[in-house]
């Protein structure tokens, strides 16, 4: 009989203990394995969200606002871009290619973005994959509407559903573009970026539920949607567009241009070097989810060090027996060490088995509501390298009671009289 | 094999200590040597244990009476090698204890020393047989001469049924077994593998009297066979008289063990 089976047997025997250790362990184990899978796929989802454009140009403010709203359809422009401006820089030779936005409508919680059909042309994210359609196709006539995967899903809309879009960003009945319904033509396939969650419309759509607005509010003269394409649906100035370059080695020189453009001011920024920016600011608060597993990781530890260490005293008796048949020190220490590795590897595998079966339960939510896919796959080499300190630290750990359970031995000899 | 018994008594009472001490003179192969051992523990001002000379031969049997408190349990630590005299040689087989290690020490226990306790001898999660065979785990020669002939669950279970524990039981579970079913299993442990030596401490405390006097017989029958050194630890003085060699371990005089 081999020490390892002598330690297993005696494990099975004290099973309730064991397994209540073997569950802290497991539980740090999917904490910290938990922690570092969020951290990288916000951190892919994060990056992952444009891809291929060269610059982003919006109105004067911070970089930081710039990418939000344009890019994560968070917050609000502070200004517009006017539509002369746009052409005028989109017509440079430098450029390749733009994708004018304009924000500022909703439609049941989900934002409104008026583009051109440029949109589906250049538009890129993720690997530099281009957006595809799921259902249908893109939008043509002024009221098309392209939904995102998760607007349809969650509003259960198909092609050929109607749709109105309300005025601003709350869904205040009064504001809303009833007059001038929108026809789902086409659902895209889920992205995990916010592509998923907006309305896209061609920007004479935006235009054109507009034309009986003024300063935000109905003017006196309603007028119904086809009276309204009467009008000419170019607009008078968007919120922001992308931008791509023919040569991506003048970059700087264009963003520079664009920045010091006299007839109106503007930032134009990379989107990596923003979104890194961006991600540095929240970068503390991964490094405190971290922090804070590593101590219940610490405070599993300790309990299976208070547990091993209440178990000694119930064991002196079976390490007197084993001293007495032959049992030299090292084995007593290697007992106590063996059973912790095998308390530690079954945590690590039930907290491995507990991540994943947690990350298939809670995949759609997080997708839906964060836009963040907990895609399941292998364990990686900084996941394996966590698993491999766990143990480690428990080893460590366990030479403690190793050696305790071992002068013990010692200074009971083999007349252990309980 | 003649042997001549001297108690220095005398002496010992003299110098307010406790010694005790046997003189075997030798004839023939010495299994257990002990010569002018001392042990005191750690800031204590008297010997725990002190005996000048004890020797035993192959096979012979000793009864070393003693009540508790009396320092048996120091004497049968020094005997397997847990404990090293403060002075003095313990010799067992020819090896001088002192000059192995520690690890050299739970070695040479593991391979010629069986140990029986009072009680709770055996593992509880270990099934019978494999309590018999555990010592076989810990000794590369143990093992060896208990598979000379026959599989190590072979040569458990015919001593298991040597010392008349019914084959039913060789399978199951510790916690089914009566004490003196137990006791049996601890003296097949012992025995497994053939060491030269058997310490058995307080082994019948646990027993009736009836149970107790199978199990002596049943002790001596097979050390006997097997030409084992029987050193056996007990306050019953009844015992006594099946041995061929006793020691007494009692406490001197209360008002002799000042000090301390």
């Amino acid at each position: 009989m081999t020490l390892l089976l002598i330690a297993l047997k005696s494990a099975r025997f004290r099973r309730t203990s064991i397994v209540l250790t073997v569950l802290a362990i497991a539980i740090s184990a999917t904490l910290l394995l938990g922690v570092d899978k969020i951290r990288k796929e916000s951190r892919a989802s994060f990056f992952n969200t444009v891809a291929g454009t060269d610059l982003i140009v919006g109105a004067r403010s911070s970089p930081t606002n710039l990418l939000l709203y344009s890019v994560f359809r968070i917050g609000n422009a502070t200004n517009n871009v006017s539509w002369e401006t746009y052409e005028s820089i989109a017509e440079q030779d430098e450029v390749a290619w733009t994708i004018p936005i304009a924000l500022g409508d909703s439609h049941r919680g989900f934002r409104v973005m008026g583009t051109s059909t440029d949109y589906f042309e250049f538009y890129r994210y993720g690997n530099k994959q281009q957006l595809s359609l799921d259902a249908g196709e893109r939008f043509e006539g002024v009221y098309d509407a392209v939904l995102g995967a998760d607007v349809a899903r969650d509003l259960g809309y198909k092609v050929g559903n109607e749709i109105v879009i309300s005025h601003g960003l709350t869904s205040a009945d009064f504001a809303d573009h009833d007059d001038k319904p929108f026809t789902v033509v086409g659902i895209f396939d889920r992205t995990g970026t916010p592509v998923d969650r907006t309305v896209h419309v061609d920007l004479a759509g935006i235009e054109a539920i507009h034309v009986d607005f003024r300063d935000g509010s109905r003017s006196g003269v309603p007028l119904d949607a086809e009276q309204a394409l009467q009008f000419d649906l170019t607009p008078t100035s968007i919120t922001a567009f992308m931008v791509g370059l023919e040569n991506r080695a003048q970059t700087f020189q264009v963003q520079r241009e664009i920045n010091e453009f006299r007839a109106e001011p503007m930032t134009a920024i990379l989107p990596g070097a923003t979104l890194s920016e961006f991600w540095r600011t929240i970068a503390p608060v991964e490094q405190v989810l971290f922090v804070i597993s590593g101590f219940v990781l610490f405070a599993g530890l300790l309990g299976m060090l208070t547990t091993i260490l209440s178990t000694l005293n119930e064991r002196r008796r079976e390490i007197a027996v084993l001293r007495a048949v032959g049992a030299r020190g090292r084995h007593v220490v290697m007992l106590i060490v063996l059973e912790t590795l095998l308390v530690v590897t079954a945590g690590c595998a039930l907290g491995v088995g507990m991540l994943y079966a947690l990350m298939s339960l809670a995949r759609p939510t997080v997708a839906r509501r964060f836009g963040v896919d907990l895609a399941l796959t292998w364990l990686d080499s900084t996941q394996l390298g966590i698993l491999g300190l766990v143990i480690g630290a428990a080893v460590v750990v366990a030479l403690i009671p190793g050696f305790i359970a071992y002068r013990r031995s010692i200074q009971d000899g083999l007349a252990l009289k309980v | 094999m003649g042997l001549g018994v001297g108690a220095i008594g005398s002496r010992a009472l003299s110098v307010g200590h406790l010694i005790y001490a046997v003189a075997v003179i030798q004839h023939g192969s010495e299994v257990v040597g002990l010569e002018r051992v001392r042990f005191r523990w750690p800031g204590q001002t008297t010997d725990t244990v002190s005996i000048d000379e004890l020797h035993l031969a192959a096979g012979e049997h000793l009864f070393v009476r003693g009540s508790s408190g009396s320092g048996k349990t120091t004497l049968l630590n020094l005997l397997c090698g847990i404990h090293t005299p403060t002075s003095g040689t313990v010799r067992l087989l020819g090896t001088d204890l002192a000059g192995l290690k520690a690890s050299g020490r739970d070695r040479f226990r593991a391979d010629h020393v069986g140990v029986v306790f009072q009680q709770f001898n055996l593992l509880p999660y270990l099934s019978t047989l494999e309590n018999v065979t555990l010592s076989c785990s810990f000794s590369g020669r143990k093992k060896q001469r208990a598979t000379e002939g026959a599989d190590l669950k072979e040569t458990a279970r015919r001593l298991l049924s040597d010392l008349n524990l019914d084959p039913e039981l060789h399978g199951a579970p510790v916690s089914k077994l009566s004490v003196g079913q137990q006791q049996r299993v601890a003296v097949a442990r012992a025995l497994i593998g053939g060491p030269e030596i058997l310490i058995a401490d307080e082994p019948t405390s646990a027993l009736d009297a009836d149970n107790r006097d199978r199990f002596m017989d049943l002790l001596f029958r097979e050390t006997k066979a097997r030409g084992c050194t029987l050193i056996f630890v007990s306050h019953d003085p009844q015992l006594a008289e099946r041995f061929e060699h006793t020691i007494g371990l009692d406490p001197v005089p209360a008002g002799s063990r000042s000090a301390s």
